[in-house]
């Protein structure tokens, strides 16, 4: 079957320049990387700030221009299409950005933010605009009496479900949230988590979480690639790769995670410069096994299923365990049951 | 049972706004044992920094405070403005979540660390540099000599962190407060700042308040647990008895609303509804819109902090949370 998105060798590097414009060299924000995304389900991006998740999620929609390399929706190719072509593919890929006080133009009512896609692609017809975006506001958990309020009367967890109808209203296939729940503090988070899982499933989207909590992501994604300087070191399903991470670099970031990491020693140091990244594997600086090879020879991402980057991947000891730790038992979970409304019928897309 | 280095007793903040008073903090009581680190967690808006700003006097001139504050016994609310100023830097200090906006740009790292030096502990400048470059060190910053001759942009968050932490640091506190400490900072690199602090509190025994809004930074980095919530204390024990006997049903809900690295868990626990507005909050138990076990009491009358077990006080009129479960 055709993935639903393909990338392939995607490059996009940003020229730095000095303070008297003089060329110095270039953020290689995205250096080389392929990726597959299966119709339907849930694929994260995780990684440090700076790894390229962001522009990585951008060039996919064709926000902006790689350098090199290929995007394949449903087997066409992007970078060849532009005006109404690009424009008719565009209503099947939607965003949804991290800061729900950016996102949405304050000068907008909330019917008004949501309709504009609507209006845009032609989704369904003038007289019917109304209603569709009454159903919206319903489906995201909103009254749809709010349609005429104006976004600083929401809170941020309420902002983040209007931008979650708006990016969903023309009925896109392929959603790419950029760190959507990170900005919420966690009690909302967990609200606007359950929200994008019950419409991931009822309306069979597919989903590209770009995520730094690797709570999150654990919880939500089917799959998960991470990056690190620009490329993808390990990928596979989120299952596997937590239990069984490959990669040094995915184990060091499960064993940093505070509270639930393992009991790994603290990586040593920061992420090198993106604008002259370590030749060889690019985590050779920080990496408790590197030997000699590692920094001469780019490792390649390897696998079937589930692939890492890492010359020794097949040898490594085997990772250190996450703390399966309970300690507040049945009395817990039975306190928190009531904690645990039943999923919304959020309803099939008409 | 050692004298604690911090205790607050009933504290109050309340800012004069454009639209109206708002009580930011509404009789807080904590305390912090020397050598121990007491965590405040919450969501943004509970009172959380303005609580630690109020121990530290950097409140802005708009802010009316009420209650004890005490450092070792001296009473900070009753010091006059040079007093606290000397106890600040000196007696106590405090980082922040960006270290950029505590750190002055033009000059070097070694230069901000040696000038607390100078006026904390009176050393000569040529003494306060090299002090300055051995603090640096100290907090594990990898070429110290040559770090402290730059500049803070020329610094990774984290080092500047370090450097925040090296100033901080210098004068040899009794209590240190941490703001949020390792929010901007990734997450291998707040692994290391963390288990920096920690290390350093043991090395000289100063209390530690740390702020966070991550329980899982409680977990791992704290003895001591105060939830806060809507300007109020509604829980506090060790951090074992909270993680495994919660007793108020915030801390509850928090618990369940973090997901799991090992999976598995199906829904989310979430609280519905969102924090309370401040300028007018609800006249019960602030909890009690968002919360599924509120009795026609909780939403009347603001429940007390009171004691479930040694140790443990909880805000909640149906503590024990047995009584919900149907268990004796
Ligand atoms: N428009 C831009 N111009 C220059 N550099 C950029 C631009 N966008 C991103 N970068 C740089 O590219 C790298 C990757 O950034 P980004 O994709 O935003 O990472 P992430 O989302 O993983 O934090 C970073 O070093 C960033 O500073
Ligand atoms: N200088 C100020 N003037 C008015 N209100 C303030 C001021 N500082 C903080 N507040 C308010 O006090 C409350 C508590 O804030 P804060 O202590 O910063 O919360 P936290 O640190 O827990 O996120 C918030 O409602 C905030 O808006
Ligand atoms: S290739 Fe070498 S340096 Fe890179 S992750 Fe594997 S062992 Fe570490
Ligand atoms: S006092 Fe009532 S509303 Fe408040 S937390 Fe307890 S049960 Fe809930
Ligand atoms: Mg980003
Ligand atoms: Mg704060």
């Amino acid at each position: 079957m055709t993935p639903l998105l393909e990338l392939d060798d995607v490059e996009k590097h940003f020229p730095v320049r000095d303070a008297l414009g003089r060329s110095r060299g270039a953020v290689r924000a995205v250096d080389g990387v392929s990726l597959s995304v299966p119709e339907g389900g849930v694929l994260a991006i995780v990684g440090e700030s700076g790894c390229g998740k962001s522009t990585l999620g951008r060039v996919a929609l064709r926000l902006i221009e790689p350098d090199r390399g290929a995007i394949r929706f449903q087997g066409e190719d992007l970078r060849r299409l532009s005006g109404a072509a690009l424009r008719a593919r565009r209503r099947d890929m939607q965003i949804i950005f991290q800061d729900p006080f950016a996102s949405l133009d304050p000068r907008m009512t909330v019917e008004d933010a949501v309709a504009e896609p609507l209006i845009l692609h032609g989704t369904v017809p003038r007289a019917r605009i109304r209603d569709r975006v009454a159903e919206m506001l319903v489906r995201v958990g909103l009254r749809p009496e709010l349609a005429r309020r104006w976004p600083h009367e929401f809170s941020g967890g309420q902002r983040q479900r209007i931008a979650i109808a708006r990016a969903l209203a023309s009925g896109p296939k392929l959603v790419i949230g950029d760190e959507p729940v990170s900005a919420l503090d966690v009690s909302v988070q967990a609200q606007v988590v359950n929200l994008l899982q019950d419409l991931i499933r009822d309306l069979g989207l597919t989903f590209i979480l770009i995520s730094h909590d690797l709570g999150v992501v654990r919880h939500i994604a089917d799959r998960v690639a991470v990056m690190y300087l620009g490329r993808i070191v390990e990928e596979g399903p989120a299952p596997e790769v937590f239990a069984n991470p490959r990669h040094p670099y995915t184990r060091a970031l499960l064993a940093a995670v505070p509270g639930q990491g393992t009991a790994a020693p603290p990586l040593e140091g920061d992420v090198p410069s993106p604008i002259s990244p370590p030749p060889g594997c690019r985590f050779h600086t920080r990496c408790p096994h590197a030997a000699a090879r590692c920094s001469a020879e780019v490792p390649l991402l390897l696998g079937a299923g589930h692939r890492a980057a890492c010359h020794f991947a097949d040898t490594l000891p085997p990772a250190a365990p996450l703390r399966e730790a309970d300690p507040g038992g049945e009395r817990l979970r039975r306190l928190q049951a009531f904690f645990r409304p039943p999923p919304a019928q959020t309803g099939a897309m008409p | 049972m050692t004298v604690p280095a911090l205790t607050i007793e009933n504290l109050s903040v309340e800012f004069a706004t454009d639209r109206g008073s708002l009580r930011a903090v509404d009789g807080v009581s904590l305390s912090v044992a020397p050598g121990r680190t007491l965590a405040v967690v919450g969501e943004s808006g509970s009172g959380k920094s303005v609580s630690a700003l109020a121990v530290m006097g950097l409140l802005p001139g708009s802010a009316r405070v009420g209650g004890h504050i005490a450092l070792d016994g001296e009473d900070l609310l009753a010091l006059p403005p040079e007093a606290l100023r000397a106890r600040r830097g000196g007696a106590m200090a405090m980082i922040f979540q960006e270290p950029m906006t505590s750190l002055n740009p033009a000059f070097t790292a070694g230069e901000q660390v040696a000038e607390a030096l100078r006026v904390h502990r009176g050393l000569a400048p040529a003494a306060a540099f090299a002090e300055a470059v051995a603090m640096l060190e100290r907090v594990r910053i990898p070429d110290a000599a040559r770090r402290a001759r730059q500049y803070p942009h020329q610094l990774s968050g984290g080092m500047r962190q370090r450097v925040m932490i090296a100033i901080a640091l210098a004068c040899r506190p009794r209590l240190l407060l941490a703001d949020e400490p390792t929010t901007a900072l990734d997450v291998t690199v707040q692994a290391q700042i963390l288990a920096l602090l920690g290390q350093l509190k043991r090395e000289t025994g100063t209390a530690v308040v740390l702020i966070t809004h991550d329980l899982g930074v409680v977990a791992d980095h704290a003895e001591d647990v105060a939830v806060m919530y809507a300007g109020r204390v509604v829980e506090r024990a060790s951090a074992a008895t909270l993680f495994a006997r919660p007793e108020h049903p915030y801390t509850v809900g928090l618990l369940g609303a973090a997901p799991r690295l090992t999976g598995g868990e199906g829904r989310l626990a979430s609280i519905e509804g969102t924090v309370p507005d401040m300028r007018n909050p609800p006249p019960g138990c602030r909890f009690a819109p968002r919360c599924p076990f509120a009795i026609t009491r909780c939403v009347a009358e603001p429940p007390p902090l009171a004691e479930v077990a040694p140790g443990h006080m909880t805000a909640c009129w149906r503590a024990p949370l047995a009584q919900v479960l149907g268990a004796a």
